[in-house]
């Protein structure tokens, strides 16, 4: 945690508090007061994003297809017919990279496929690992908590902010890449991959709901990034736990044997967000996946959630 | 520095202080791990009943005869449809992943080059699961696609055209139909592919055995992707196979074989399982059928030669039938076409024998050489009258390789294999 990040978290402790006063007036402290949640949030979503450690996340995540798309383009240059790999085998590379060349729009759909199982889980992992460990660990913890907010709103507000940065992170990487596609490659029609053709507005709808798909995909891990998040008092401690976990899960993934186990894996149906690029679209495995992500939610939530409530704070 | 929030604000809201309370308090702490506790175990349950709970029975349906129930099959003309196919198959080949997949198109198709080709991309439904959607509209116009991960393969029948799309390729297949092949599919089906896939097709196939070596029944109704239907049950009278019994399930009202499951003499899983999963009668959007080749796809035009194998009598696809459909009768029928071929015994139990000529392994196959010294490692040597030989088992096929060139093929055990090339003797 750099001095910056602590100071910057001691700076916006009591300019946050100000704003309940008014509710800490009232009787009921604790009823529902929507404004103070939401001036938490709004807190909380600004010293995220002013940090430089997730404005560095996002950049190398703007990267990615940045150099997927410069490294299409170079390889399809010379040859410039055909997609990558020539005629022969075909298929291999990540998904959707073959049609690169013919419509920049698919680099957001690889760049999705690419980032989806490693770099887009890492920042969430960093994110939400630091978020209630990271306040312990520079003493700002008890700050926040003595705050009329309680905990449980804390938490959500925190919870909000990771969902938040999932999002943006997702948006971010799909910009990016529909920027450089634009300016690398042609736009127009696109040819889904059931084969039939799509209007050009119809694509840009279908990334969006893409980009909404993979940011929901997302939400398990940053489910389990904050209850590992809750246990220890060391943010770097919770990052790597989180981090760790996810390869762990992915590599298990890969092990045929653990077949049984692996549709319950968070990650494990991450890539059916390209069922979106069917026509007509193939739901079974999007809904297997949202629900999975809405059950890992629910379980690390309210451990979390159980967690922070009941533990001391000392720092 | 410390914010002015009081002190009673955070033990009120969190219940921290009177120590007396230190009891309850530690009891309410254990408390609120009930939740994500309950969370999962309401999880676990709901993914261990639902299924249970939504097989809600067999459904009542007035009693039906075999008789009644094949004619329903062959009266039934489903003329839009669409849906979405599992079909899972398991001959107890060691599991080869792409090698096979390689072996077996070059084995059909000679090698020749586009993944977009139509019988070299669906012999990959011949080993695993796969999930195949299907749509129909009238005699002109069907469409089946094999779901990939983030890809898919298409086969497109519009009128005169069909073409064979592989999206992670972007690679195109194209070839003109000829008119006969309209007449071909005219039975409202789905699609003709190389190799059937549809439980529609797949029961054509079995069907065509039954004679009086076969036996017919109703076996009660059941329910398939949300519609009622009687399940057919087909068993082969005769000893010596290994086709244990193919069941299929009929749709009641328009007589579609909804699922079609081959399950071997040897018991275990079934060696094929196709069956929709979910299926419409509702007639097909018309862009579902447009197919314009993707700017910069590469395309392969099917010349006259070719033309058979992606089409509509399909003596290639034949070939792999044998592997993937399941019964040896209509194998045998396949591979007439080879020179030198007889076919021993009849119905459920027929061996298809032929000559290769070669040293006792494969010649065939351009794969040949190394297939056979491959294949070798897993063949079982056996001997009788006949010379000696190796066998070579899935959980469906046996075929023997005599040493002199010779080779039996059927659905039929070792035993009977042994015994057909002994009596040709």
């Amino acid at each position: 945690m750099s001095r910056a990040d602590t100071v910057d978290d001691r700076n916006r402790t009591p300019a946050s508090t100000t704003a309940p006063e008014p509710a800490s007036t009232s009787t009921s402290v604790r009823t529902a007061n929507w404004t103070w949640t939401f001036g938490l949030l709004r807190s909380e979503l600004l010293t995220t994003f002013r940090r430089w450690r997730t404005l560095a996340l996002l950049g190398v995540l703007a990267a990615v297809p940045v150099l997927v798309g410069i490294a299409v383009k170079i390889e399809t240059s010379d040859g410039s017919s055909g997609g990558p790999g020539g005629g022969g085998g075909g298929g291999e590379g990540p998904a959707f990279i073959s049609q690169v060349t013919n419509n920049g729009l698919f680099l957001v759909f690889t760049a999705l496929a690419v980032t989806l199982p490693f770099f887009l889980p890492m920042a969430i992992g960093v994110i939400a690992g630091d978020s209630i460990a990271g306040e312990a660990n520079a003493g700002t913890l008890r700050y926040l908590l003595v705050a009329p907010a309680g905990r449980t709103r804390l938490l959500l507000a925190k919870y909000a902010t990771v969902m938040i940065f999932c999002l943006v992170a997702t948006l971010v990487v799909a910009v990016s890449a529909l920027t450089v596609g634009a300016l690398l490659f042609p736009l127009g029609d696109l040819t889904t991959i059931s084969g039939t053709r799509i209007g050009f507005g119809d694509g840009l709808l279908r990334a969006l709901l893409i980009a909404l798909v993979v940011a929901a995909s997302l939400t398990g891990v940053a489910a389990l990034g904050l209850f590992v998040s809750t246990l220890t008092s060391s943010g770097i401690a919770a990052m790597a736990t989180t981090v760790g976990l996810l390869i762990t899960v992915q590599i298990l993934d890969q092990i045929p044997q653990l077949h049984a186990l692996q549709p319950y894996f968070f990650s494990h149906h991450w890539l059916s967000f390209a069922d979106l690029m069917r026509e007509p679209v193939y739901w079974d495995d999007l809904e297997k996946n949202l629900g999975l992500q809405a059950l890992y939610a629910a379980v690390f939530g309210s451990a979390a959630w159980a967690r922070f409530t009941t533990r001391d704070i000392t720092a | 520095m410390a914010p002015k929030a009081s002190d009673d604000t955070t033990t009120g809201g969190e219940s921290t202080g009177a120590e007396a309370e230190d009891l309850r308090l530690g009891r309410r702490k254990a408390a609120r791990y009930i939740v994500p506790v309950t969370v999962i175990g309401v999880a676990a349950a709901t993914i261990g009943l639902v299924p249970a709970l939504a097989d809600s029975g067999d459904p009542d349906l007035p009693k039906i005869t075999a008789q009644q129930l094949l004619d329903k099959i062959a009266a039934s003309d489903v003329q839009q449809l669409s849906g979405t196919v599992k079909i899972s198959t398991d001959l107890g080949l060691p599991d080869l992943g792409g090698l096979e997949s390689g072996l077996l198109s070059g084995a059909t198709q000679g090698g020749d080059g586009s993944s977009a080709d139509p019988s070299t991309k669906l012999t990959e439904l011949a080993a695993g699961t796969h999930t195949l959607r299907v749509a129909t509209d009238g005699p002109d116009r069907q469409k089946l696609s094999l779901l990939e991960n983030a890809a898919e393969y298409s086969v497109i029948h519009n009128g005169k055209d069909l073409w064979g799309y592989d999206s992670a390729s972007n690679e195109v297949y194209h070839s003109t139909a000829d008119e006969s092949s309209d007449k071909g599919s005219g039975k409202g089906g789905t699609a003709e592919t190389p190799v059937p896939a549809t439980p529609e097709e797949l029961t054509e196939e079995a069907l065509k055995a039954v004679d009086d070596t076969t036996s017919v029944t109703v076996d009660g109704t059941v329910q398939v992707a949300g519609r009622d239907a009687y399940k057919l049950l087909v068993k082969p009278k005769q000893s010596g196979s290994t086709v244990g019994a193919i069941s299929v399930a009929v749709d009641a009202k328009t007589g579609l074989p909804l699922k079609f499951t081959l399950t071997p003499a040897s018991g275990g899983a079934a060696v094929v399982d196709a069956g929709f999963t979910q299926v419409s009668f509702a007639k097909p959007a018309a862009s579902t059928f447009d197919f314009t080749a993707p700017k910069g796809a590469k395309v392969t035009e099917g010349d006259e030669a070719g033309e058979s194998a992606p089409g509509h009598s399909g003596k290639p696809g034949d070939l792999t039938k044998d592997l993937e459909g399941g019964e040896g009768v209509k194998g045998a029928e396949g591979l007439e076409g080879l020179d030198g071929l007889n076919v021993l015994g009849e119905g459920w139990t027929s061996v298809a024998v032929f000559d290769t000529g070669g040293e006792g392994m494969p010649s065939g196959a351009e794969a040949g050489g190394d297939l056979g010294g491959f294949l070798g490692s897993f063949g079982d040597k056996v001997t009788g009258k006949f010379g000696s030989g190796t066998v070579f088992s899935t959980r469906l096929i046996n075929a023997l390789m005599t040493d002199d060139g010779k080779v039996y093929v059927g659905a039929v055990t070792k035993d009977a294999l042994v015994k057909a090339a002994n009596a040709a003797k």
